[in-house]
């Protein structure tokens, strides 16, 4: 069973976000990056299915040329197979970014039974990547999934909902769109980077469609709306005051 | 016309859903364009009600009386129709058929916009409807407004692009960390939303909704991804999303065992135990308890913030706390600049103090 990753370059999810002086864009002059967290569990479970159902899992990630960074990482976590779709400084919209996507796998020697992306970017947090990508293949699609069983020709999916779980059961191929809390991604060793730094990465630069509606005018950062707390105590002494705070002014007791 | 989509929560509307009519109103207040809302009446596995699906236990829906329960609802915020979707092999949620119910009503009205809510549902199914025209969604928006490209932001002023019919808008990006000024173009425009962020207020003036119900034409095509089943969790105590107490713990709980005090405050309180990504990468706690941009984004009465810093990406999951309570030992800790009450002091000082002056109170 031969699956696909897709994975995005973020900057890291702890770090302070600075914008550069046009601000349509951010300041990476000082910042390390990552794989966007939804994701690293969508490659993840991807390495797990191809071990445990003797297929192949590729990892695929579309970016600027430094985006070969969370590539050899993917191949390090188990990635048989890496590509880049290399795109240049800038952002790509949602729709030409999965047009992009769906051509390689259009294109792809691999047939792959089931595509995973994260459901949503860390930083564009488009939410639509997965669904265009799905319908551009016409494929099913299932999204925020935080448990998933691959059998023969059929995945069952669980989505959370408010005290429970709703089930899905979809033929394969199709497209999952997954949550960070899917798994834990491993740890990739030193062994297994060393190796990862020599394997080949497919690269090819695909055009935008130009098919997007969706245009940054500029970045902000929000207003700080935060004022200073009401300092209570510094002890365990202020539980007397927290306790009228919680009773009086929050009603909760 | 501007159209929402609407969620039921019982037989009103879900919170998120208000938020997103209270967007769709400001829309059309502008444009002077009728305020519509479409809903579904589905009864049966996570036929969800609740803006994060679940069964439906109105018990009402089957019959088609959801739309006139949520047009009481949905009048009082300027709502002037409401299009119930209905079909007879819709008896669980599938998110294609949801879109094609949404698109039946478009291809009707042929509204200016489409305004779904920040749910998981909400960006679902206007995701669907954006990918069966081949359009993009602006998701997670906070306002649709005129840009004021001089403004002094910080940073040097853009030229706006000709909006040509654009809608200029805002919307949230790193869960808030950024705001985006964006156009989003497309006919009709697709957008979501903020949860928890946009808010959501009566109109100046009500209306009295008229119900219209409404069959789409939906293939088997519409049914490959159905709710086949659903499964109510075995975990007791309060679900983390509909706690109205939440007490979180971050790296200064300094290991699992030092929850056993935060359950009991959370017990006395009524409410859920959250944690921060620190605690969960250490193991500590389940994912499913993170509270934070990849974690649960929660809006309880009161969030207690405990050995939490309050990095951004934590507050993006608890900015919708009405109160926030931070317990640290680190006076110039983040949290303290954004909580409305603090404790500088140990947490594990604090809490067990707190839980015995709680248990005297009772």
């Amino acid at each position: 069973m031969n699956t696909l990753a897709c994975v995005k370059r973020v900057p890291d999810t702890g770090a302070k976000i600075v914008l550069t002086d046009d601000q349509r864009g951010i300041d990476t002059s000082t910042l390390g990056f990552t794989m966007s967290p939804h994701e690293e569990c969508a490659l993840e479970e991807a390495v797990r299915i191809a071990e445990n159902r003797d297929g192949t899992a590729t990892a695929l990630t579309l970016g600027p040329e430094e985006a070969d960074e969370q590539l050899r990482t993917a191949l390090a976590m188990g990635a048989d197979e890496a590509t880049l779709l290399e795109t240049g400084e800038g952002e790509w919209g949602p729709v030409d970014t999965a047009t992009a996507i769906a051509d390689y796998v259009a294109e792809a020697e691999t047939d792959f039974d089931v595509l995973l992306v994260g459901n949503e970017s860390a930083d564009a947090a488009n939410y639509q990547v997965g669904t265009h990508l799905a319908s551009q293949l016409d494929l099913p699609f299932v999204a925020g999934i935080k448990t998933l069983d691959v059998e023969d020709g059929t995945a069952v999916a669980k989505r959370e909902v408010g005290g429970g779980e709703e089930v899905y059961e979809v033929d394969l191929p199709a497209v999952i769109a997954v949550k960070e809390g899917l798994n834990e991604p491993r740890y990739p060793s030193m062994r297994s980077k060393m190796r990862a730094r020599k394997q080949e990465v497919a690269s090819a630069a695909p055009e935008p469609a130009g098919a997007d509606c969706l245009e940054m005018v500029r970045l902000q950062s929000p207003a700080d709306d935060g004022g200073t707390a009401e300092i209570l105590g510094d002890g365990p002494d202020a539980a007397a005051d927290v306790l009228e705070v919680l009773r009086d002014d929050v009603e909760v007791l | 016309m501007v159209l929402a989509i609407v969620e039921a929560d019982g037989d009103a509307p879900a919170e998120s859903s208000l938020e997103a009519v209270t967007l769709a109103r400001e829309v059309a207040d502008r444009t002077g364009e009728p305020l519509e809302a479409v809903a579904f009446d589905v009864a049966g596995p996570g036929a969800g009600a609740s803006a994060g699906g679940g069964p439906d236990e109105s018990g009402d829906a089957a019959g088609g009386s959801i739309g006139d329960a949520l047009a009481d609802g949905l009048g009082e915020y300027g709502v002037d129709d409401v299009h119930v979707v209905s079909h007879e092999r819709l008896d669980a949620y599938a998110p294609e058929a949801y879109a094609a119910g949404v698109e039946a009503v478009i291809a009707d009205r042929d509204p200016d916009a489409v305004v779904a809510p920040g749910s998981d549902r909400g960006q679902e199914v206007l995701s669907q409807v954006a990918a069966g025209r081949g359009q993009s969604m602006a998701a997670n928006c906070l306002a649709v407004e005129s840009v004021d490209a001089d403004a002094d932001a910080g940073g040097d002023a853009v030229e706006l692009p000709d909006a040509d019919g654009s809608y200029e808008l805002t919307r949230q990006r790193w869960g808030g960390t950024l705001i985006e000024e964006a156009l989003l173009g497309g006919d009709p425009k697709l957008l979501t939303a903020a949860e928890h962020e946009v808010g959501f207020e009566p109109a100046a003036d009500p209306a009295d909704p008229a119900v219209h119900a409404l069959t789409p034409d939906l293939e088997d095509a519409h049914f490959r991804v159905q709710v086949d089943r659903y499964e109510e969790s075995d975990e007791e105590g309060v679900p983390l999303g509909e706690a109205r107490v939440v007490v979180s713990g971050g790296r200064g709980v300094g290991g699992p065992d030092g929850y056993d005090q935060l359950e009991e405050l959370a017990d006395l309180l009524g409410g859920a135990v959250g944690a921060s990504r620190a605690a969960v990468n250490e193991g500590w706690r389940p994912h499913d308890d993170q509270v934070g941009q990849t974690g649960a984004k929660i809006s309880p009465t009161l969030y207690i913030a405990c050995g939490i810093s309050g990095a951004v990406q934590h507050m993006v999951g608890c900015k919708g706390a009405d109160t926030i309570l931070a317990i640290n030992t680190d006076s110039e800790a983040a949290i303290i600049q954004k909580a409305d009450y603090a404790v500088i002091a140990d947490l594990h000082e604090v809490v067990p103090a707190l839980n015995e002056a709680i248990r005297d109170a009772k």
